[in-house]
C-alpha cells in the first residue's frame, strides 16, 4: 500500500477542514444529528421510546397517515388533518360549585379550514368519582354560532365499574399512580371514551335536524357537524368542544381529557400502518444510530491500534503468528455469523455492539501494522532507539502521535459499515426488538409492503437518515486523511 | 517466484482454518435447535403412523406408553440419545457438512421437489451469482473507464462530486435504494415488475428475455451504488501513480495522455485495487444478500431470509457453510492474484 505518514499538526487539521467544502459539509451534517440527539433525548417523552411498540400508546394516532405538509392543495382538496387536541392546546376550563354540583369544563378549540370533513371524532377522557356518578355533557359550538349538545349522560355508577371495567380501570389506576395521587377506598377512576358512532350523538343530533335546509344524516356525525346549515358542504371556520362534568361530590375529579379529531394527514412524517408517528421513531433513531456507529468505530480503531502496533513494533515471529490470526478475522464472514448468532440468541443492541467490534477490528490492525513498520523505520525513531529510550516511551512519544489523525479517519470511516450493519440485520428482523432503530422502521415498511401501497413517508425517511449519517463521518474521515496524508487522498 | 508460493500455502491454510472454525461455530450455535425439531418429527412420525395404522389400545395409558417406547427406539436409532457437543456426534455432523451431505430441509423443498440441502442449494447458487457477477463485471469495467477520467481531473467539481457521490452509496442500505427504486420504477412509474421472480418456465424459449428482465431493477440498484465507489477506488490509485517517476519520463518522451492513462497508470495500480476488492468483499457480501430479499430474488440471500423465518435449521447450516465457502474462495482467489501482480511479494524470494 503507499501510505505515507506526513507529520501533523492541530492547526493543520482545522484549517484543512476550513478549506475543504466536503470536510465542512459533513461536520454541518454531525453537528445537525447531534443537535436533533439532544432535542430528543431532552424534550421527546422517554415513555413514547419504551412504549414504541405498544400499540395501545399510539391508538389516539391515525393509521397510515402521510405528513401534514403534503396538504397544500395544489393537486385536489386538502384532506383533513388528523388533530390531537389536549388542554394544553387551546384549554379554557371553568371549575366552580353551584348549589352543591361541583361543575368542571374544559374546552377545546381548533380552527377547521380543510376540504374533507374528519373521518371520524373521539373523545377519550378518565374520571375519578365515589359513589354518585357524575353527569358528562358535549357540546360543539360552531363557526356559525350554533351550539349543538351532542352527548349528555351519565356515567356508570361505582358498583357496576367494580364489575365491568376491570381492565380499563387497572389501567387508568397505573397512570394515576404515575401522577402521585393514590385513588382513595370509596372511589375508582373510570376511563372511557366517546366515539363519533355512539348511538346517543345521533341521537341527540336528530333535534337539530330542522336547522338545516337539506336533511343531514344524523348517522355521520362528523359529518354534520361540520356541515353547513344552507348547502350541503363543509362549514370552515373555529370549533369548540366543551365538555362538561357534573359532579356531586367535591373531590370527584377529571384526570384526563382529550378530543381527536381522525384524519388522514398528520405532523412532520406521517404515520405507518401501526398508528406509529414516524417523526418519534426517526428522532430516536439518531441518538441510537450515533450510539451503535461511535462505539463500534471506537472499539474496533482501538483494538486496531493496540493489535497493529504490537505486531509491527515487535515484528520477527510475533508478528508473524499475529498477522495470521488477523489473516483469519479479516477473511470472516462477518454478516452472515452476526445473522447466525442473532437467530439463535437474539440481540439487543449491546451485543450487535460487541460483534460488531470483535469481528471489525481486523482490517485496521492491517493498516496501522503496516504504518508502524514505516514509522519504525524512520531515521528520528531509530535515533532514539540507540539512544536507549524504551520500547513504550517510543511508541507513545514517537508512533502513535504520527498514528493519531489516521487512528481518526478510521474511526469515522468505520461509523457508516457499522450503522449499515446494524440496520441490516434489523431489516433481517434479528435486531433488538424493543426499541425503535432506522432499519427496523424500515423492516415494518418493508413487511408491511409499504412501497407497493405509496406510502413514502414511511421509507424515504429513514434510509435518508441512515445515508446522512454514514455521509457525515465518511466526509470527515476523508478530510482527516487528506489533511495528515496528501499522498493516499486527494 | 519463491515468495508468491509461501503466499500460497499461507493462504490456503488460512482457508481452511476459517471454514472449519466457521462450521464448528454454525453447529454449536444450531445443534440444540436441530436436536429439538428432530426430536419433534420422530414425534410427529410416531403419531403419524400409528393413526394410518389403526392399532387399538385397551386404554389411554397403553397408546402413552407404546407412543414413548417407539419414539425412544428412533431416537436411541438415530443417535439422538446423547447431547449434540457429544465428540462422536459433534465430529461426525462437521464432517458430513464437510463432504457437503447437507442433509434434508425440513420445511422447504426445491423446484423439482428433492428436500435435500444441497439441491436446493445448488439451484439457488447459480442465481445469486448470475446477479451478483453481473453486477460486479459491469460495475468494474465502468469504474475503469471513469476512474483514470476523474484522475486526470482531480481536485476539480467532478471529482469531488464523485468523492460525495461515492461516501454516499457507501453509506446507504442496498436494500433501502432497492425501496425506493420498486417505488418509483414499479409503483409511480410501473416499466419493471415489482419482483424478481421471473413468470414463465425455464424451458419457455423466451425465458432468458423474461429472466433478464425480471433481474433488470436489482442490477440497476447494484451498479448505480457500485459506480461511484469503484471509480473512486481506481482513480485514487491511478492518481498515486500519476505522481510516480517513471510516469513523469513517460510524459517527457512524448507518450500519448490517454495511453500513459489508461495503459500504464491503469496497470500499476491493480495490486491495490485487489487489496480494495478484497476489502470490499464483506460488504457487498452482506448487502447483495439483502437486496435479493427486497426483491424477491431467488438466490441464497432470500433462501436464508425464508430459512430463518421458519427456523430450518439443516438448511441455515448449510447455506451458511456453502456461502461462506463461497466468500472464503473468492478472498483466497483475489489475494492470490495481489500477490501474484505484486512485484514486492516476488522480491521476497
Amino acid at each position: 500500500m503507499t501510505i505515507q505518514i506526513r507529520p501533523s499538526r492541530r492547526s493543520d487539521i482545522i484549517s484543512g477542514f476550513r478549506r475543504s467544502k466536503l470536510g465542512l459539509t459533513g461536520i454541518i451534517i454531525l453537528v445537525f444529528l447531534v443537535g436533533i440527539s439532544i432535542y430528543t433525548v431532552t424534550s421527546i417523552p422517554l415513555t413514547s421510546f419504551r412504549q414504541w411498540n405498544s400499540p395501545s400508546y399510539w391508538v389516539d394516532y391515525p393509521a397510515s397517515a402521510a405528513p401534514a405538509w403534503t396538504n397544500v392543495g395544489l393537486f385536489g382538496p386538502t384532506a383533513a388533518v388528523h388533530t390531537i387536541l389536549t388542554p394544553e392546546s387551546g384549554h379554557e376550563i371553568s371549575d366552580y360549585t353551584h348549589r352543591g354540583i361541583h361543575i368542571v369544563s374544559k374546552a377545546f378549540s381548533t380552527n377547521f379550514e380543510y376540504d374533507s370533513y374528519p373521518s371520524y371524532f373521539t373523545i377519550p377522557y378518565s374520571v375519578r368519582y365515589g359513589e354518585i356518578p357524575p353527569v358528562l355533557e358535549i357540546n360543539v359550538t360552531r363557526p356559525d354560532g350554533l351550539e349543538f349538545r351532542i352527548y349528555y349522560s351519565s356515567l356508570p355508577s361505582n358498583t357496576v365499574l367494580e364489575n365491568e371495567a376491570g381492565t380499563s380501570k387497572n389501567h387508568s389506576q397505573e397512570t394515576s399512580a404515575q401522577l402521585g395521587q393514590q385513588p382513595t377506598e370509596e372511589q375508582s377512576v373510570y376511563s372511557s371514551r366517546v366515539f363519533s358512532t355512539d348511538r346517543d350523538i345521533s341521537n341527540n343530533l336528530r333535534q337539530y335536524t330542522t336547522l338545516f335546509n337539506y336533511s343531514p344524516d344524523v348517522t355521520q356525525p362528523q359529518v354534520m357537524i361540520f356541515s353547513d346549515t344552507k348547502e350541503n358542504e363543509i362549514l370552515k371556520g373555529p370549533y369548540t368542544f366543551k365538555l362538561t362534568y357534573y359532579f356531586f361530590d367535591e373531590k370527584d375529579i377529571v384526570e384526563e381529557a382529550r378530543v381527536i379529531l381522525g384524519g388522514t394527514v398528520y405532523g412532520l412524517l406521517g404515520t405507518d400502518a401501526f398508528r406509529r408517528d414516524l417523526a418519534i421513531g426517526i428522532l430516536w433513531g439518531t441518538p441510537v444510530a450515533l450510539f451503535i456507529g461511535l462505539t463500534v468505530a471506537v472499539g474496533t480503531s482501538l483494538i486496531a491500534m493496540i493489535y497493529g502496533l504490537t505486531a509491527g513494533y515487535k515484528g520477527g515471529r510475533v508478528d508473524e503468528v499475529m498477522m495470521r490470526i488477523n489473516d483469519f478475522f479479516i477473511s470472516l464472514p462477518v454478516f452472515i455469523l452476526l445473522i447466525l448468532i442473532s437467530v439463535r440468541y437474539g440481540l439487543n443492541i449491546f451485543l450487535i455492539v460487541v460483534l460488531l467490534i470483535l469481528f471489525g477490528w481486523a482490517g485496521g490492525a492491517r493498516l496501522t501494522r503496516s504504518l508502524s513498520l514505516q514509522i519504525k523505520n524512520l531515521q528520528y525513531v531509530e535515533a532514539s532507539k540507540m539512544m536507549g529510550e524504551s520500547d513504550m516511551k517510543i511508541i507513545f512519544r514517537h508512533i502513535i502521535p504520527q498514528l493519531l489523525p489516521l487512528i481518526f479517519a478510521t474511526i469515522a470511516y468505520s461509523v457508516p459499515g457499522a450503522i449499515l450493519a446494524e440496520a441490516g440485520l434489523s431489516f433481517l428482523g434479528l435486531s433488538d426488538i424493543t426499541i425503535p432503530t432506522w432499519g427496523k422502521i424500515l423492516n415494518e415498511a418493508y413487511a408491511a409492503s409499504a412501497t407497493t401501497l405509496g406510502m413514502w413517508w414511511w421509507i424515504i425517511p429513514p434510509g435518508l437518515m441512515i445515508g446522512l449519517t454514514g455521509l457525515s463521518f465518511a466526509l470527515i474521515g476523508y478530510t482527516l486523511e487528506n489533511i495528515t496524508n496528501p499522498r493516499r487522498a486527494r | 517466484m519463491a515468495g508468491f508460493y509461501l503466499v500460497l500455502i499461507r493462504r490456503s491454510i488460512n482457508l481452511v482454518v476459517v471454514l472449519f472454525l466457521v462450521l464448528v461455530l454454525t453447529v454449536s450455535l444450531l445443534g440444540e435447535t436441530m436436536d429439538k425439531i428432530l426430536t419433534d418429527n420422530i414425534r410427529q412420525e410416531v403419531v403419524g403412523s400409528l393413526i394410518d395404522s389403526k392399532i387399538k389400545f385397551q386404554s389411554a395409558a397403553d397408546q402413552q406408553a407404546y407412543v414413548n417406547q417407539q419414539i425412544q427406539l428412533r431416537i436411541k436409532n438415530l443417535g439422538l440419545d446423547e447431547p449434540w457437543y457429544a465428540p462422536k456426534r459433534f465430529s461426525n455432523t462437521i464432517f458430513k457438512v464437510m463432504i457437503l451431505d447437507l442433509g434434508r430441509s425440513y420445511f422447504t423443498t426445491s423446484d423439482n421437489g428433492s428436500p435435500e440441502v444441497i439441491d436446493i442449494i445448488a439451484e439457488r447458487i447459480p442465481r445469486t451469482l448470475l446477479l451478483f457477477g453481473s453486477a460486479t463485471i459491469i460495475t468494474f469495467v465502468i469504474g475503469l473507464y471513469l476512474g483514470p477520467y476523474l484522475a486526470e481531473r482531480h481536485g476539480k467539481t467532478i471529482d469531488k462530486t464523485n468523492v460525495f457521490v461515492s461516501m454516499l452509496s457507501n453509506s446507504l442500505p442496498t436494500f433501502y435504494v432497492g425501496m425506493i427504486m420498486i417505488f418509483v420504477f414499479a409503483f409511480m412509474i410501473p416499466i419493471f415488475p415489482e419482483r424478481s421472480l421471473p413468470t414463465s418456465s425455464p424451458s419457455d424459449p423466451l425465458y432468458l428475455v423474461d429472466l433478464l428482465y425480471h433481474m433488470a431493477l436489482p442490477l440497476i440498484t447494484l451498479v448505480v451504488l457500485g459506480v461511484a465507489v469503484q471509480s473512486y477506488f481506481v482513480r485514487l490509485f491511478v492518481v498515486n501513480i500519476l505522481d510516480e517517476d517513471f510516469i513523469k519520463a513517460k510524459r517527457a518522451i512524448g507518450v500519448p495522455k490517454k495511453k500513459i492513462l489508461y495503459s500504464h497508470a491503469l496497470r500499476n495500480a491493480a495490486p491495490p485495487l485487489l487489496n480494495s476488492i478484497i476489502i470490499g468483499l464483506a460488504s457487498i457480501f452482506g448487502g447483495a444478500l439483502l437486496v435479493e430479499i427486497v426483491y424477491y430474488w431467488p438466490g441464497m440471500g432470500l433462501l436464508l431470509y425464508d430459512a430463518i423465518t421458519v427456523n430450518d435449521a439443516p438448511l441455515i447450516i448449510g447455506i451458511v457453510f456453502v456461502s461462506t465457502l463461497i466468500y472464503v474462495v473468492a478472498v483466497f482467489l483475489t489475494d492470490l492474484a495481489y500477490s501474484f501482480f505484486d512485484p514486492r511479494i516476488k522480491a521476497i524470494s
